[in-house]
Order: C-alpha cells, then structure tokens, then sequence
C-alpha cells in the first residue's frame, strides 16, 4: 500500500476544460471521498489517476513513485491501482472464482484457498465461487469485484460510484462489507460519489469537487461543520441559511442573536445552521416565533417547516415523537453556534474561481432559506 | 489501421454500385433515354410495380391476420402455429416456385406469381409484427377499454399505430425482396427486371440493356431503402412504465375459433404443406428413375466448402466496421457502416454483372474464380454479419479493456482472455448467418461460379429448368434441410436477424 499524491493536474476533452490545477494527497492506508455532482470531474480524475487517460499536466504520484505526469507515463497495468467501476464490471465469460483471481499470475490463478480467502474478505461464501456473475445480485457483484481489485494486492484501489446502481438497503449492507474489506486489507482507497451521506460516514477525508475544481478537502466533521463556502455547506447537508448582522462576534438575525462559530469582521453576512440545531418550543414572548406551515414525518425523525413572521421559510429537524402540529405557533431556540459567511466586498483570493452561486439572492426570491438537502446526482 | 481496413469494405461493398453510376455517366443522358424510355423497359415496370405492391398488399393482409391470432387470441396450439408460419422461410422462393409449378404449370400468371411469393414472403411481415404484438403493453389496451372503445375500436386506435413501423418495415423488407427476386420469377416465367438482366445478360453477355436495366432496378431500391431509413429513426414506441409487462390475456374467439383454425391450417397448407408435398413427389417421381448419390454428394460438400469460406471471409470483413461502429461511434464510422449497407440493398442480379464486368474489364485472372464468387457473397450478406459482430462489440464494452488493464494484463493478453471470448458467440452467429445464407444463394452463384464448381442452389436450378423435376427435388430437400436452423433462429429473434 501506498500514499497517493496527485499535483496540480489538469485535463481538457477537446475545448472543455475537465479538471484545473487539482491537488490531493490521500495518507497510506487512507480512505478519500471524491464528493461531488455529476460533470464535476471526479469520474475523470480517477481514471487519470487508474492510468486509463493521460493528464494534459500535472503529477500523479504512488508512494514516491512518479506514474503520470513529468514527461512520463506508467501504463495503467504497471500501476498496481485496483478499480472498482459503477457497476461492478465483472467479465461476464467468467466465473466468480474466475474473475477474483484474474489479475493473479497464472499459476496462482487455481488456488483454491485464496479464492475463498478473498471471496471471506469481502464477506461473500465461498459456495459463490463457481456461479457466472450473472447468478449474483448487484451488491454480491460489488463485492467480487472489490475482490477482484483486491487480489493482485494494488497499492491503491479506486472505487467509482460502487453503490449507486443498488437500491437503499442493498446498499448500506455492502458499504459496510466494503469499508470492513478494504481496512482489513489495510488499503488505501478513493472513492467516487455523488452522495454525501455516503462520503461523510465511509471516508476519513472527504475531496470536495466543483467545476473541476478541488474546493475542500478535509476530514467529514470538519467538512460539514467548518464547510468553506455556502455551496459546499449546502451540497454536504441540509442547511439554514439566513442573512445577519455581524455586531461584536454575534450574528443578529430571524432567529436572534447567536454566538459564532469562528471570527468574523462586523458587517454583513449569511450565517449557516443546521436543522437539528432548531429546538421549538411552546410560544414564548423573548424567544423568536414561527408557525408550522408543514411536517414531513420520516420515523426515526421529522422535518418540520417553520414560517417565519418576516416571511422567510426554515426547517427544523426534530427527533422523537413529541411533535407540534401544523399551525401551531412556536417558539425557536438554536444550539450551538452559527457559521459566518461575510458577504459584500471579498478578501482577494488566491485562485481565479469565480465566487460562489450567491445563495442569498435565490433566498430573497423565494423565501426558502433551507433545505438544500442531500444533492442527487 | 482499423478505420482503412474498414474503408476497403465499404469500397468493396459499394463497387456495383458504383459501376452502375460510373456506367450510366458513361452512356450520357442520350444513352440513358435509348435505353431506358423504351416500351419493354415500361413494361418490366407495370409488371414489378403491379407484383411487388399485391405482394406487400398480400402480405401485409396475412401476416397481420396471423400474428393477431397467434399473438393475441385464444386460438388453439398458438405455439405450434408459430413455428409453422415460420417454417415457410426454410424454404428458399424459387424452390416454392419450382413445387408449385411442377404441380400446376397453369400458375405463370400474374396471379401465379403473387400467390406463390406471397407464400413465400407473408413471413417477413409476420415474425416483426409478431415481435410488436407481444412488446405491446396491455394496460394500454385495458385502458382503451376502460375508456369505452369497443374491440374493434381497440385495435385500430391503439393497436395498429403501435404496429405501424413493423408493420412498415416488414413490408419495405418484402418489396425488397422481391425487386431481388430472380429464381422464383423465372421459374414462374413472370418477367420483372431481374429476368430481364439475365435474359439480356445471357443474349448479349454484358450489353449495355442489362446495364440499364440494373441501373432502374437499383433505382427502386434505393427508394425502397430511403424509406426503410427513414422508419428506422421513428423505430418503436417504448414502454413508458418500469418492471416487466403484465402477460396478456388472451381474446376469446368463441364461435370464431373453426374459422380462425380453418384460415391457419389453410395459409400452413398452401405455404408450407404445397411445397414440401412436391418435394416429396419428386423425391419418389425421381427416385425410380435412380438417385444420383455422388454427384448430389459432391454437390453438397462443394456448397458447404463454399458457405464456410464465405462465412468466414464476411465474418472478417465485418469484425472493422462491426468494432469502428461501436467503438469510435462517429460520422466516418457511421458513414462507413451505412455503404455496406447501401452496397446490400443491390440485388444478386446487379451485383454478380457488376462484378464480372469489371473482373473481365480490369482483373481477367479474377473471373471465374472461388474468390470473385466470395467477394459477391461477402457483398451481399455483409450486414448480417455486421449487425450480429455490432451486438457482440457491445458486449464487451472499454470498461473490461481498462479493468483488464488495472489488473495487469497487456493488450495481447487483454485480447485473448477478454475481448476474443466476448466476441467469440457474435461472431459465430453472425457466420452462421451468413453460411445459411449462402447454402441457398442462387442468383449470383449462377452468373459468378468458376465453370465446373455446381452449388446445391445451381444443380437444382440448371435440372429444374431442363423441366426434370424429379431429378432437381433432392437438391431442394438438401437446401431445405440445411436452411431449418435458420429458420429456427429467425422464429426466435425475429428483428434482429430479419432486418439485413
């Protein structure tokens, strides 16, 4: 196993500019998320760095070993990088036994022993070992082909939105199965998703991609707690956004005065919450007030949809089953602190990236400050 | 590489054409008025016209009615029907056209003649049709009803649209056919363009009438063909909804079942029962008069040796335009694609005087030969191997070249262990294709083979038009044999395989 250290890399598809100056360094035995919407360049970042297209420039490097970029490149089959693609890709010709150890050399290819081994890895029964890949669900293929990636023991795999073609349940049982398979290998490994749900508890460091962009990288808590932009804030989670009034670190706004999260100059700004830091409660004439336009009740927790008198709109998340009911009239207090964005004039920036979608006015438009919800694809 | 490999097939593919066009320049438009504004040639047009729109009209007719019954109604033993309205497809045009003729000289008419192609033919429209009727979704059918359309509403407002493009291409693919038609038309003695050409080509060997001739055959079917192009961009209508399809419940014929049975039987008897009957009279007419078992042996073994190397040789020459057309989908390949096509759409007739025109023309040690006689086969049947080594391609998609990759394997290795064993089942069935196809190969063979070399196709044709029946009837049974398989491939994937 080893560390991956990608350097300013940069691909263009004819006239359209893919990926722009990305860096990213994933630690040895390191689990990285590539989080970010479709078109955004992640699928081809990971093919730059598997060696199945050349970068136009930049590095791309396994442990101290220079494999693209710098006037030369390794082929994709001297890399020892494992991949794993969207839908498993098993050769359908093949048995199971036959697929795991297609990347072993020859005469290692009839043991017996190692199949099962990895077949157990990857938490599947051996008994699989000789169906064709079609016998087998879509999260079983998932799971022979992290096998399979595994078995030539790469010094990195690479997983492209592995999950996405399975339905929720499946879904779940297999990360699970993956992310225990890949750190009882001790791998290093990159995976691609659109999901952030699925970056935030799988990964140990979480790359944040935008218009081919590197924006954030960074551990999961951080990255939904300290996210670097708005943007970000809201494709990582659901998330309250509301103008305010910087005033001595507080931040004055629909929801009161609240304590800030990192330093901020006075002046204006949007403050960021999540929804489960609302708490309601019964009307109270200090508290700030809303009434309950709506309740999306999911179980296990609710979203509830706050009106609130300026005419803005926010959700709060609420667990358990003491709910109020819609129309009622209830009073807010928010845990913790809110986040700063200071709007108006910007500090110079260090890159050329265009500022930030300005979430504010799409706000004022339409007075739904919130949920931008877990994006999809 | 590839691409040039494949530019040299569609070159090959389109070479008749191309002479007919290089011809027709050549003569001038002074020429082109001589020889084309002539009675006879109006004639040859009224004729084909008159045949080829009674023939579609026929088929049409037939193999809707059939494909209703069977897809759609509680007819009795609908999956023996089936088979049965197939099997008319094992046997080739002009061996049909021999059984009937040989039985009742009084059928070359005009009425003959659109009987027996009709019978020969109902089953292209039949087997996309049927193909349809079993896509169609019946909720839509239960939601017409439910709307308050009767039956007979039913079909024509919400059936029949849904048809319209099988039924449409089962019909263009009829026309063509037929325009392409010569053995069953001479046999028959109905004169269409086909005959002519070979008339005129046996009378003058390559005058310029044959040439001419050829140029307003390939003419129609170039109108044919634009048409075909242009329904297959409007192909189907797709399922709106997910999962599978409800199966469908089938219309109770009630008191309609006798006749339903009776219309069944009668189409399987005239299509399929006629023809085998005579081949089996024959067969015992020619059998007292002595079997010739050695030459009909030879016969058979030149005609395999013949379809395996065609087979072959197609095969391969599909593999560029097959792999190009999946993997660097772009205007060229498209492009490149389309002329073997377009080349195919030439019938047999105009493609073997094309070819020894130009051999005796520009390559004498060419004509006569084996690989001449191949080169007018690979023509002909070029997209069916095409089309099946396309369907392969897709199965084996980049993704398995790069997995391959990341696992280590260099492109030799890839290619061995990865793309040949998913290519390997198109590929045969596209020989397959093209093999069968051969087996029964008549008109080309006749103007094309080396002097000496008898197919199963022109052993039969040359006893069958010195009026030995007997003597002609196991060649025809052989062919017939030999054709079963396809037929069985046919009656399961029927668009696949029926569009060339």
């Amino acid at each position: 196993m080893s560390a991956l250290t990608v350097h300013d890399l940069t691909k263009a598809f004819g006239a359209t500019r893919v990926l722009t100056g990305v860096s990213l360094h994933v630690p040895q035995g390191g689990f990285t998320a590539l989080l970010g919407p479709s078109g955004c360049g992640k699928t081809t970042l990971l093919r730059l760095i598997a060696g199945f297209d050349d970068p136009d420039s930049g590095t791309v490097l396994l442990g101290d070993r220079v494999v693209a970029g710098a006037g030369r490149g390794v082929p994709a089959r001297r890399r020892g990088i494992g991949f794993v693609p969207q839908e498993g890709g098993l050769f359908p010709h093949l048995t199971v036994a036959e697929n795991v150890t297609f990347g072993l050399p020859r005469r290692r290819r009839r043991d017996r022993a190692r199949v099962a081994g990895l077949l157990d890895l990857v938490g599947l029964d051996a008994g699989l070992a000789d169906r064709a890949p079609h016998q087998l669900s879509g999260g079983q293929q998932q799971r022979v082909a992290l096998a399979r990636a595994l078995a030539p023991e790469p010094s990195l795999v690479l997983l492209d939105e592995p999950f996405s073609s399975l339905d929720a349940a499946l879904r779940e049982e297999t990360r699970a199965a993956v992310a225990a398979a890949l750190s009882a290998a001790g791998a290093t490994a990159v995976l691609v998703t659109h999901d952030q749900a699925e970056a935030l508890s799988m990964a140990d460091q979480v790359a944040v991609l935008r218009g081919g962009r590197l924006v954030q990288l960074t551990d999961p808590r951080t990255l939904y707690r300290l996210p670097g932009d708005l943007d970000v804030a809201t494709f990582v989670g659901e998330a309250v956004v509301l103008d305010a009034e910087v005033r001595d670190g507080r931040a004055h706004c629909a929801l009161g005065v609240l304590p800030l999260g990192r330093d901020c100059p006075d002046g204006r700004a949007r403050v960021l919450l999540r929804p489960e830091q609302l708490r309601l409660s019964a009307p109270e004439p200090t508290a700030p007030s809303a009434r309950v336009r709506g309740i999306d009740f999911y179980g296990h927790d609710s979203r509830v949809w706050l009106d609130l008198p300026g005419g803005l709109a926010v959700s709060a998340r609420l667990e358990g089953a003491d709910l109020p009911a819609e129309g009622d009239d209830v009073s807010i207090a928010v845990l913790g602190t809110a986040l700063p964005f200071p709007s108006g004039p910007r500090p110079a920036r260090q890159d050329d990236r265009p500022p930030p979608r300005p979430v504010a006015d799409v706000h004022l438009e339409s007075p739904v400050a919130a949920p931008a919800g877990p994006a999809a694809g | 590489m590839t691409l040039a490999l494949a530019a040299c097939v569609a070159a090959l593919a389109l070479l008749p054409l191309g002479y007919i066009a290089g011809y027709t320049v050549d003569v001038g438009w002074s020429g082109v008025r001589e020889l084309v504004l002539r009675d006879r040639v109006a004639e040859l047009l009224w004729n084909t016209g008159r045949l080829v729109l009674g023939t579609v009209a026929a088929c049409a007719v037939l193999g809707v009615g059939a494909a209703w019954l069977v897809q759609r109604s509680a007819v009795p033993g609908r999956r023996v029907w089936h088979v049965l309205l197939v099997a008319p497809l094992a046997v080739p045009a002009f061996v049909n056209s021999y059984a009937w003729i040989s039985l009742l000289p009084g059928v070359d008419t005009y009425a003959g003649a659109l009987l027996v192609v009709s019978l020969s033919y109902f089953p292209f429209v039949y087997l996309p049709v049927a193909a349809a009727f079993r896509g169609l979704d019946p909720a839509l059918e239960e939601t017409a009803a439910g709307l308050g359309l009767s039956g007979w509403a039913v079909f024509a407002r919400v059936q029949l649209p849904q048809l319209r493009v099988a039924l449409l291409g089962g019909s263009l693919l009829v026309a063509l056919h037929l325009l392409a038609e010569f053995g069953a038309l001479q046999m028959l003695r109905y004169a269409t363009f086909t005959t002519a050409i070979y008339d005129q080509y046996r009378a003058t060997f390559n005058g310029p009438g044959a040439t001419m001739l050829a140029g307003v055959l390939v003419l129609l079917c170039l109108v044919l063909l634009l048409a075909e192009l242009r329904l297959r961009g409007q192909r189907g209508y797709a399922r709106t909804g997910r999962g599978a399809a409800r199966p469908v419940r089938p219309v109770e014929l009630r008191r309609l079942t006798g006749p339903a049975l009776a219309g069944l039987a009668a189409l399987v008897v005239l299509a399929l029962g006629v023809p085998l009957y005579s081949l089996a009279h024959w067969m015992l007419a020619g059998a007292s008069t002595g079997l010739d078992g050695g030459a009909l042996l030879t016969t058979t073994g030149t005609t395999l040796a013949l379809a395996a190397a065609a087979a072959l040789a197609t095969t391969a020459m599909a593999l560029p335009t097959g792999w190009l057309a999946v993997r660097a989908r772009g205007r060229v390949t498209t492009l490149l694609e389309r002329s073997t096509y377009l080349g195919s759409s030439v019938p047999a007739i105009v493609v073997a005087l094309a070819l020894v025109t130009i051999a005796i023309r520009a390559t004498p040690w060419l004509y006569q030969t084996v690989p001449l006689l191949l080169a007018a086969y690979a023509v002909l049947f070029l997209p069916r191997a095409i089309v099946t080594v396309r369907g392969a391609v897709e199965q084996s998609p980049r993704l398995y070249d790069d997995l391959a990759a990341s696992l280590g394997c260099s492109t030799v290795e890839r290619l061995r262990r990865v793309t040949l064993p998913l290519l390997a089942p198109g590929l045969g069935a596209g020989a397959a294709l093209v093999f069968l196809a051969v087996v029964t190969e008549l008109t080309a063979t006749l103007l094309l083979a080396p002097t000496g070399t008898t197919t199963l196709a022109t052993a039969f044709w040359s006893a069958s038009s010195a009026l030995e029946y007997g003597a002609a009837a196991p060649y025809a049974v052989v062919m017939v044999v030999l054709s079963a398989p396809a037929t069985v491939l046919l009656s399961r994937d029927a668009r696949r395989s029926l569009t060339p």
